[in-house]
């Protein structure tokens, strides 16, 4: 547990707290990028630990909340055919579509299966030659060459029953967007630890440079996570903004080169809609055309498909920083894990699954209002 | 010209008595039924004069209120470092009747059979009910079986009922937890549904994590024994340590305060959970249980805790009070940060128990 405890020891937590209490003199706002982040701060209690000057937001770091409902519905339409073994990670399986979920689908006969790996779908494949095998691929640049070796081992094996429906995102057209909208209110980022394992962080220094910002390399414990804060309220109060590395026992400079060059084999960007960020252009993975016929959307015609997001949730809002979970006002009312209006409540990188899994006490005040 | 005739061979063919596997027969009322209850199920289960061969077992009890309990067993895989389906079935009811403060002493066996089992591991797990029950003192008193079609099934599932008697006097439950009462844990957590997460073999994990499976009577029993005042049991079943607080809390109005460093966890519990994103409070036990006791009585009671193998791990975690949101748990975390511990929805892994 070394690489656990030492980066959570509380010596070392309250001496970075004291050291951000002596550093920062104005009010500050910065931004976690990614949902692993966001439940960790949430887990640790970190933004009750901070000075009151700083203010944390939640990125869109939650490639499951940022997938636009169009291909929740189309997966589902996928996962009901009879043909179809549909494999996915567990946290897909609970996020709404207009008007079911995977495990509607799978109650219903469908065949879905939650797998730990995108490779488990090459064994589903040779086991069930007569099936078609189906792996719905989101997530940031971090899964993404898994995700690109599944289509890779396919091609090797011969194996034409897999496809895989992808809804891959990236990180740094995303900041991008934000940094240049008119209502951006973030003076600093944290960029999120493993999307830049594998894609460095050259990327970022554009950013830092063109719109004047601090862009801090952060980790996921209380410790790397204070460390990035700690460095970003430095960089804002010396006046500087630059790319700065405080994951630096796994992050390097120019990324995993050997995973990318396994993503630009297969993938090629792509113009993204991103839920709650509009389209985001360059922003997704699209199969580059020699490799189209691993794409489940061309292989499964599922006809047109009429899509509805729930008009009451705010999860777009939430994903932009614009609104906390809990100052939503269907947050743990009308909103759980149980009923989902928005993947924001049910996956797990997800801000309103971290609030309602760590701070459920506001949503216990609504109640409470609501029955007095 | 023919072969000669070898008088060995000219047997009747006489119908197969004995099957590897389980066949729909089994549970079809005939003659295989009756040879399985009297060949597996009557004969590991015989015991004090009970043959379990009987729809209905006619039992003696002691003087004291009854204590009524029931659970079914679905757990995959059958077989897991620490114990099987058959133990865990002994076990979660004998458990559930020693939370009420009672002395748990018979037990029925329900099974349902999937067509195929191989019957090799059908007495496999009755055996290992039978030793069970013997570790935990508990009588097999009656049971059923049914066979369900080839893929109806997962193998086998179990349900059984238990009885036990609440000695005079004795009364727990959460009406009685009071304001001030120390909050005991009776060791590690959250290492049965790590470890059966462990062992399915879709993770490809090794692990040496072993489930803490076991019958907790005995600890509960030298805890009324020596006088201690027992406000409240809850096993830490499934939903962990955080649900049974939670639970607790809620129906008591109180509220507890718990220390997160104080929760005891084995650092390979706390490896694997971490691996999987999984936190072990959260986590299935299915021989751990939590104890409301008065303040003043909390170090003799941990004292007799400790003098019992099953409990020896028990620790103190928190402190019942009436000041904070009664209804509710909340954590101190080590960074001094508190925390409401909240129910998680739905079920976080599937098929434990």
């Amino acid at each position: 547990m070394k690489y656990i405890d030492e980066y959570r020891d509380p010596a070392t937590v309250k001496a970075l707290v004291a050291e951000l209490q002596r550093v920062v003199t104005r009010p500050w706002t910065i931004m976690e990028i990614c949902g692993g982040q966001t439940h960790a701060i949430v887990r640790f209690g970190i933004d009750e630990l901070l000075p009151d000057e700083i203010t944390l937001v939640h990125g869109p770091g939650c490639p499951v909340c940022v997938t636009p409902i169009e291909i929740i519905d189309r997966a589902l339409a996928i996962a009901s055919r009879e043909d179809v073994i549909f494999t996915t990670f567990g946290d897909m399986m609970r996020v709404p579509g207009t008007d079911k979920d995977l495990l509607m689908v799978k109650a219903n006969g469908g065949d879905v299966r939650m797998v730990y790996s995108p490779l488990d779908a090459i064994k589903l494949a040779r086991e069930n030659p007569d099936k078609q095998v189906v792996f719905f691929a989101v997530g940031f640049e971090t899964t993404a060459p898994t995700t690109a070796m599944l289509a890779q081992q396919a091609r090797v094996l011969g194996l034409k029953n897999v496809s895989l429906l992808t809804a891959h995102v990236l990180v740094p057209p995303a900041i991008e967007a934000l940094l240049s909208s008119p209502e951006n209110l973030v003076q600093g980022f944290l960029a999120a630890g493993h999307v830049c394992t594998v894609t460095g962080f050259a990327d970022y220094e554009r950013f830092a440079v063109a719109y004047g910002i601090p862009i801090v390399v952060t980790g996921f414990e209380p410790v790397d996570i204070l460390s990035g804060i700690l460095e970003t309220v430095r960089q804002l109060e010396a006046g500087q903004a630059r790319v700065d590395n405080r994951y630096g026992r796994v992050v390097q400079r120019e990324g995993n080169t050997r995973a990318w060059s396994v993503v630009a084999e297969v993938f090629e960007p792509c113009d993204r809609q991103w839920r709650g960020l509009g389209s985001i252009p360059m922003s997704g993975l699209a199969f580059r055309e020699q490799w189209a016929e691993f794409d489940a959307e061309q292989r499964f015609d599922v006809g047109d498909i009429q899509s509805q997001e729930d008009p009451r949730c705010q999860s777009g809002l939430v994903l932009q920083g614009r609104l906390k979970p809990t100052d939503c006002p269907l947050f743990g009312v009308e909103c759980t894990p149980e009923h989902p209006l928005g993947a924001t409540m049910v996956s797990s990188e997800g801000a309103c699954a971290a609030y309602w899994k760590y701070r459920p006490a506001a949503a216990v005040r609504s109640e409470t209002v609501r029955d007095g | 010209m023919a072969d000669p005739i070898n008088p060995a061979d000219m047997a009747c063919p006489m119908p197969l008595n004995k099957h590897d596997r389980v066949l729909l027969a089994h549970g079809g009322g005939g003659t295989l039924m009756r040879d399985l209850i009297r060949n597996v199920f009557a004969k590991t289960f015989a015991r004090d004069g009970y043959t379990a061969e009987h729809d209905a077992a006619r039992l003696t009890m002691p003087k004291g209120d009854l204590a009524f309990t029931t659970d079914s067993y679905v757990i995959s895989p059958l077989f897991f470092p620490g114990g099987d389906i058959g133990s865990l079935a002994v076990h979660g009811t004998v458990n559930d009747l020693a939370m009420a403060g009672a002395k748990p002493l018979y037990l029925s066996a329900g099974f349902i059979l999937e067509e195929g089992l191989e019957m090799a591991v059908l007495e496999r797990v009755v055996a290992s009910m039978r030793a069970a029950a013997d570790a935990a003192d508990v009588v097999l008193v009656t049971g059923d079986t049914k066979v369900v079609n080839r893929g109806k099934g997962d193998g086998l599932y179990i349900n059984t009922a238990g009885i036990g008697v609440v000695p005079d006097g004795i009364r727990v439950g959460p009406e009685r937890i009071e304001s001030g009462d120390a909050i005991l844990v009776s060791g590690d957590v959250g290492r049965h549904g790590l470890t059966i997460l462990a062992t399915r073999n879709e993770l490809g994990f090794q692990s040496d994590l072993a489930s803490d499976s076991a019958p907790v009577a005995v600890a509960v029993k030298a805890l009324l024994d020596s006088g201690v005042e027992v406000h409240c049991l809850r096993d830490l079943t499934r939903g962990g340590l955080a649900a049974a607080l939670c639970e607790l809390a809620e129906s008591s109005r109180l509220h507890f305060d718990v220390e997160q460093e104080r929760v005891p966890v084995l650092d390979t519990t706390r490896a694997l959970g971490e691996l999987l994103g999984i936190d072990p409070i959260h986590v299935a036990n299915e021989g751990r249980f939590v104890v409301m006791v008065p303040e003043r009585q909390a170090d003799k009671a941990l004292e007799v805790l400790r003098a019992v193998d099953v409990s020896a791990g028990a620790v103190r975690v928190g402190t019942v009070n009436d000041q904070r949101q009664p209804g509710t748990v909340s954590l101190l975390t080590p960074y001094g940060v508190r925390h409401q511990l909240a129910l998680l929805s739905g079920e976080q892994l599937p098929r434990i128990c």
